[in-house]
């Protein structure tokens, strides 16, 4: 079973085309991580299988009911929390959560109870009856998400919901991806970050210019783009072969020295730790001065390197492309 | 405590809405926005000023200043004559609420929201008009306490009284239709604010709401006779003052009625596309 079913998804403003044929295939109960640059799409990928956005032509089912014809049906069973935090900034949080409630047609102690309970959840208590306005960005993340689940949705859609959280907010957030996943709730959400999809995701779609370019799981991408690296920087580029020979044992791979540095060596090694003190250890007993060494995660760039040859350029226009 | 999201039957809401959007059920999504944006205003000082302050300073100006200058045949008082004429400005004015209310909730994303929710599709926009023409109501009152402080009194009938007050707040609430339209379609709140706005100078004042008509130029004067302000207008005027309404309160009711018809359709419409 399909919670998330699209094919051929296009969508174009003026010149840019947004979706370019996307195609999306995520199974109940499962978080899928929809990752890309910006302006890849994702925010017009989700828009649409919301119901808020027309696809030019494609179609989409979710939660068993088409986007396009069966609008309403969808919407009584997804819950979106968008890219920027939408909530009644007059409302306080509790108003805001009871406001949705009554849209959801629950009755006054449903409500409010409901209300209460997202309320303790999310850890705005003591906030609850103070207006949003007065609330911090993190605080107006938590009621805007706590609003997309007052009426239990099957499928919830995040619009990158931890971009500008400091890192204690989205460990908060991840908690709660993981929470409602466990619940049994499908998930779909955008991300920038490799490391948030890998945490998250049991699947991942990259999209580019409105196209899927790679699918799998986050270790399946890692695998092709070559997994985590090591990088050790030394005092004296004389030293340079011995340290080579030193990390030999420990790397996975071919060990190069980083571009337009003679001091600085990269390789990849098995995901897992512990490499880092035996490198040291081993360099120390070669003799090489060691400035620095630490463990490299492929970010979602390496990725866009590695799939397509480009860097993942910001609100990339294909129309735009001459030459 | 946990987030609880697994027992998602659907009982658990009042009806699904899938299969069941009755009439009963939009007007109860009507309500429901209605009743956020009244609970909003008490705590929206300056709006709640604009909406108190402006009219009284406009039944004010004009009376004092022009009071004295201008005389209208028919009319033994120039207020007798003018006010109708400011009360129907002020509430029309009243309607760009509605554009800038819309134009604030879409840049701040909250109609994305309310669009992603199962609820009827026009009850947003009924919600948002019938919010704004409840607080033309509270303008109105205030604008006719003043009038009287100043002398202003009906010379009509109290059904003539009534019913020209309801004409100019079924007039405003069309042009609330036309605000919401605007609203969701220029794109920013400044654009909204300007667009809400503009436009009704010419048509409010090419009007017989200040003066005789017949005092215009010439080619004007056919733009102010026929202009839907200067039916409404006529129309109040002659209810309040004991006169023969008629011919201008069918044209008027005709314009609100063509009015909200068009209007509500587009913006109706213009809703289920609109997007950030
Ligand atoms: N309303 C619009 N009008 C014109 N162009 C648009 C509109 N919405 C999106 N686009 C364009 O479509 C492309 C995809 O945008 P989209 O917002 O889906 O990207 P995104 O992946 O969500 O990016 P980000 O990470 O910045 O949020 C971009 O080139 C963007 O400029
Ligand atoms: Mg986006």
């Amino acid at each position: 079973m399909y919670a998330v079913r699209a094919s051929g998804l296009v969508k174009t403003y003026d010149q840019t085309r947004a979706l370019d044929g996307l195609d999306l295939e995520v199974p109940t109960g499962t978080v899928l991580g929809l990752l890309g640059p910006n302006g890849a799409g994702k925010t017009t990928a989700v828009r649409i299988l919301t119901t808020l956005l027309r696809p030019d032509s494609g179609s989409a089912e979710v939660a068993g009911h088409d986007v396009v014809t069966q609008a309403q049906a969808v919407r009584s069973r997804i819950g979106l929390t968008g890219q920027y935090a939408a909530v009644e900034e007059r409302l306080s949080g509790r108003e805001n959560l009871e406001l949705v409630g009554s849209f959801f047609r629950l009755d006054r102690p449903k409500r409010s109870a409901r209300a209460n309970q997202l309320l303790q959840r999310f850890d705005l208590v003591e906030s609850a009856d103070r207006i949003a306005k007065t609330y911090s960005g993190g605080m107006r993340r938590r009621l805007d998400i706590a609003m997309s689940l007052v009426a239990r949705p099957s499928v919830l859609f995040l619009d990158e919901p931890t971009t500008g959280l400091d890192p204690r907010s989205r460990l908060g957030m991840w908690q709660v991806i993981e929470e409602l996943s466990s619940d049994g709730t499908t998930v779909v959400l955008t991300t920038q970050y490799l490391e948030e999809a890998d945490r998250l995701a049991d699947s991942v779609v990259v999209i580019d210019r409105g196209a899927k370019i790679a699918e799998g799981t986050v270790d399946q991408l890692k695998d092709r783009i070559g997994g985590d690296k090591i990088r050790v920087s030394i005092f004296d580029p004389s030293n340079l072969a011995s340290a080579r020979e030193a990390l030999g044992p420990l790397v996975t791979g071919p060990i190069e020295l980083e571009s337009g540095s003679t001091t600085t060596l990269l390789a990849p090694i098995k995901a897992g730790g512990g490499v880092v003190p035996q490198a040291i250890r081993a360099l120390d007993d070669c003799g090489a001065d060691v400035r620095d060494v630490e463990v490299r995660r492929p970010t979602l760039d390496d990725v866009f390197l590695s799939l397509t040859g480009h860097r993942a350029e910001a609100d990339t226009h294909n129309s735009s492309e001459t030459s | 405590m946990t987030i609880d999201n697994s027992s998602r039957a659907l009982s658990d809401v009042g009806s699904d809405p899938a299969t069941s959007l009755t009439l009963a059920d939009g007007l109860r999504d009507a309500a429901t926005e209605a009743g956020r944006h009244l609970r909003i205003m008490p705590r929206n000082p300056e709006v709640l000023g604009f909406v108190v302050i402006q009219p009284v300073m406009f039944v004010l100006l004009f009376s004092v200043v022009f009071g004295g200058a201008i005389e209208v045949p028919g009319f033994a008082d120039y207020d007798q004559f003018l006010m109708p004429g400011i009360f129907a400005q002020t509430v029309v004015f009243g309607s760009s609420f509605t554009a800038v209310g819309l134009a604030e909730d879409l840049s701040k994303g909250l109609i994305d929201r309310l669009r992603s929710l199962p609820i009827a599709r026009s009850a947003v926009l009924v919600g948002r008009t019938f919010s704004d023409l409840v607080r033309n109501v509270l303008t109105f009152v205030v604008m006719l306490a003043v009038a009287f402080v100043l002398g202003f009194r009906f010379e009509g009938s109290i059904a003539g009284a009534i019913g020209g007050s309801l004409l100019m707040l079924a007039f405003s609430y069309s042009f609330s239709w036309i605000q919401a339209w605007i609203g969701l379609s220029v794109g920013s709140v400044e654009a909204a604010n300007a667009a809400s706005f503009t436009w009704m100078f010419p048509l409010t004042f090419v009007s017989s709401a200040f003066v005789d008509p017949s005092t215009m130029p010439g080619w004007l004067q056919p733009v102010a006779k026929h202009n839907p302000f200067t039916r409404l207008t006529n129309a109040a005027r002659a209810l309040y003052n004991g006169l023969d309404p008629s011919p201008d309160l069918w044209w008027a009711l005709g314009w609100t009625g063509l009015i909200t018809v068009i209007f509500a359709t587009m913006a109706i419409r213009r809703f289920s596309q609109v997007s950030k």
